[in-house]
């Protein structure tokens, strides 16, 4: 079993028409994600490849079609709309594929979910999404490389995760639940929200986070892992040999001229954690094997 | 992106924030003519790099400061003929240091006090932050460091946007009394509009500077902006100058692709940024040293790669070149015959080490074996790591 989605996810797709939406769709459809209905404003009443219900509004698409997640793959100019068009549509989960949303955008629907009212949550943007392996996948991770199980991951990059997981069910472990919270500096989902979902579920028995340089939201995952969780926890920082100022790639990705953000302050907290650390991504893994024998 | 002082400055001037009247040259005959405009008086003669520390900084040629002041045009048309086309070091360009392509001339103030005022986004918080202190024209991460008590912070909601009371708020912190409060709120609107109207990661004035007369002005600028939202800002876009820029960054971004010089000699070509950043490690860690971050995306199709492979190799510090693709939707197949089509386009003269991993990696594996070209395939990361560091270290 899993956190946040499961085979009773109904997910409706914000951007299903679009050449990004329709791939990605027909590839979760695949894998047996229950996809419920699309958005495209103006191609209300199409049938998206045969099959899928495309509606104009997310509010329909929740009334109509009982969609209770929603991923959201349009273009970063509207990604911001389209994610508080969810959030007032009171879609309980609400995943961004999108990469390149405007910062200032994402600042205010940050404040949005902080609203007391708020019934979303937000993954992403800039993110690979997230999976239950077996029961259901929802973004553009390959299906195929991950396994039912037990391991909980959470990453904020995408192909790092794909490396975890592979290594993971090479060696005959399975996953929980896999999320992928973006590279971006202000998300919806942080590594400690992740991580405390994860400990309380009481179908995941062991965790790998993985991190990159930049911000602090590594160090606040460890200090909650270091007072409340018992589950054993592996750990990576990808960007240890990065410049500082430097944006690599994630626009998360980033040491700050001060000096913040270093993986060196990372992994030291996931030390103090008592985090098995990875010292390299060829053995994230490892990393977990060692102190979790399955 | 980042742009230079004195757009900065006009950009200010258009929000209503006070500035040093001033003129930018970029040849001699502009240079004269910015100089006529200004008094035969104290002249301040500023140095445009997207660089920090000019001040103190030293051109290659020995001549100290990329920020003069001088006592009349004479000596400011001296201060420029050193300056422009010479490159200037500071603490913040390397040693390589950047050339000079445009003087700024401004009227010199009589000084009183210097301030520090910035606004930035603050990533834990989400919202925007006020920095403010009476400790201005020094490095604010050293005020920081050493008195964090006279670092004032407010934070401001980005749905309430900035109020009056958070400018008296400020301007009271500064100790700023009567006339001055109004003056600096005015300042601290026109600075938040600004930094609001055009997706500002960051403006800062540093410093921000009470005369004798007692009137507030910004003395230099400093603002970056957001890649992601520099779409909507056609006027911004013009003020990006090419020449603070890497030439194959700026080839790559054409591509679409995430590349980074750095100063090593193993050149790497990643799918995924957190994944080209561990490769990068990965080859620290073995001795190596990287000589770019390069993330080709998630999708690369043959034609990425080959421009990848041209940039990677236009770098001629490149003694080898390591490939980590992990096969996802993009089948591991289909990525070796990108690779091998790429690499037999253009010609690659130094060891190449690919390692791949994910969807059909058997099928691509054998692609890059047959194809005749001269590379080594890496079973794992670690051992890819390895190889490439030891051919390039073994080739001297």
């Amino acid at each position: 079993m899993s956190i946040l989605v499961n085979k009773d996810t109904r997910l409706v797709v914000q951007g299903i028409t679009g050449k990004t939406g329709t791939f990605h769709t027909l590839q979760c459809i695949d894998y047996g994600t229950n996809v419920v209905a699309g958005v495209t404003p103006g191609k209300g009443g199409q049938l998206w490849e045969g099959k899928v219900p495309v509606c104009n509004t997310v509010d329909e698409a929740v009334k109509q079609h009982g969609a209770n997640v929603s991923v959201i793959y349009v273009p970063p100019a509207f990604a911001a709309d389209s994610i508080l068009e969810a959030i007032e549509a009171e879609i309980p989960l609400v995943i961004c594929i999108t990469e390149g949303v405007p910062v200032r955008d994402m600042s205010e629907v940050r404040r949005r979910l902080y609203f007391h009212n708020t019934k979303t949550r937000l993954i992403g943007p800039n993110c690979p999404g997230i999976i239950t392996p077996g029961e259901c996948k929802i973004g553009i991770m390959p299906g195929y490389i991950h396994k039912p199980g037990r391991v909980g991951v959470v990453s904020r990059s995408g192909t790092l995760t794909y490396e975890a997981v592979w290594q993971l069910t090479q060696r005959g472990h399975g996953q929980s639940t896999c999320i992928g919270i973006g590279g971006d500096p202000i998300n919806g989902t942080s590594q400690l929200d992740a991580v405390r979902m994860l400990n309380e579920d009481p179908d995941t028995d062991a965790i790998i986070m993985i991190g990159e340089i930049g911000g602090s939201a590594e160090e606040e995952a460890c200090a909650y892992i270091k007072e409340h969780v018992k589950k054993p926890v592996a750990g990576f920082i990808a960007g240890a040999s990065a410049p500082k100022g430097r944006t690599m790639g994630h626009a998360g990705a980033i040491v700050s001229a001060s000096g913040a953000g270093t993986a060196e302050a990372k992994f030291a907290a996931m030390e103090d954690a008592g985090v098995s650390i990875a010292r390299n991504p060829s053995e994230i893994a490892d990393a977990l094997l060692k102190i979790y024998k399955g | 992106m980042n742009i230079h002082e004195y757009q900065a400055k006009r950009l200010l001037q258009e929000y209503g924030v006070p500035v040093p009247r001033g003129y930018a040259a970029t040849n001699s005959r502009e240079v004269e003519t910015a100089i006529s405009h200004l008094g035969d008086d104290m002249i301040v003669v500023k140095a445009q790099i997207h660089a920090g520390g000019r001040g103190k900084g030293t051109f290659t040629d020995g001549y100290k400061g990329g920020v003069k002041v001088v006592k009349n045009r004479e000596e400011a048309l001296d201060a420029a003929n050193h300056m422009l086309d010479n490159t200037l070091v500071t603490a913040q360009t390397g040693p390589e240091g950047r050339k000079v392509q445009t003087l700024y001339f401004t009227e010199a103030c009589d000084i009183e006090h210097e301030y520090y005022l910035a606004i930035v986004l603050d990533r834990e918080t989400a919202q925007s932050m006020i920095i403010a202190s009476t400790e201005g024209g020094m490095d604010i991460e050293a005020v920081a460091e050493a008195t964090p008590e006279k670092l004032i912070r407010v934070p401001i909601s980005p749905t309430m946007g900035l109020r009056h009371y958070h400018c008296r708020r400020v301007a009271f912190a500064l100790g700023f009394e009567g006339e001055q409060v109004k003056q600096f709120a005015r300042i601290l609107t026109g600075l938040y509009k600004m930094y609001w109207d055009k997706n500002a990661m960051l403006v800062e004035i540093n410093p921000l500077v009470k005369t004798k007369q007692g009137q507030l002005m910004a003395l230099d600028a400093k603002v970056s902006f957001d890649g992601n939202a520099i779409f909507q800002h056609p006027d911004i876009q013009q003020l990006r100058d090419l020449n603070e820029e890497d030439p194959k960054e700026i080839e790559a971004s054409k591509h679409n692709l995430a590349y980074i010089a750095l100063d090593g000699n193993i050149a790497c070509m990643v799918n995924g940024a957190g994944l080209a950043m561990a490769t990068m490690d990965i080859i620290q860690s073995f001795g190596g040293s990287p000589a770019n971050f390069l993330d080709v995306g998630g999708g690369a199709n043959e034609d990425q790669v080959t421009a990848a492979f041209k940039i990677i190799l236009s770098d001629p510090n490149v003694k080898g070149i390591l490939v980590n693709i992990f096969g996802g939707i993009m089948k591991c197949d289909v990525i070796a015959r990108g690779i091998v089509a790429a690499a037999k386009n253009v010609d690659i003269t130094v060891p190449l080490v690919v390692r791949l991993e994910g969807t059909n990696v058997e099928a691509g594996k054998q692609i890059l074996r047959e194809s005749g070209v001269a590379l080594t395939p890496a079973d794992s990361l670690v051992q890819a790591a390895e190889v490439i560091v030891a051919q390039v270290n073994s080739a001297g």
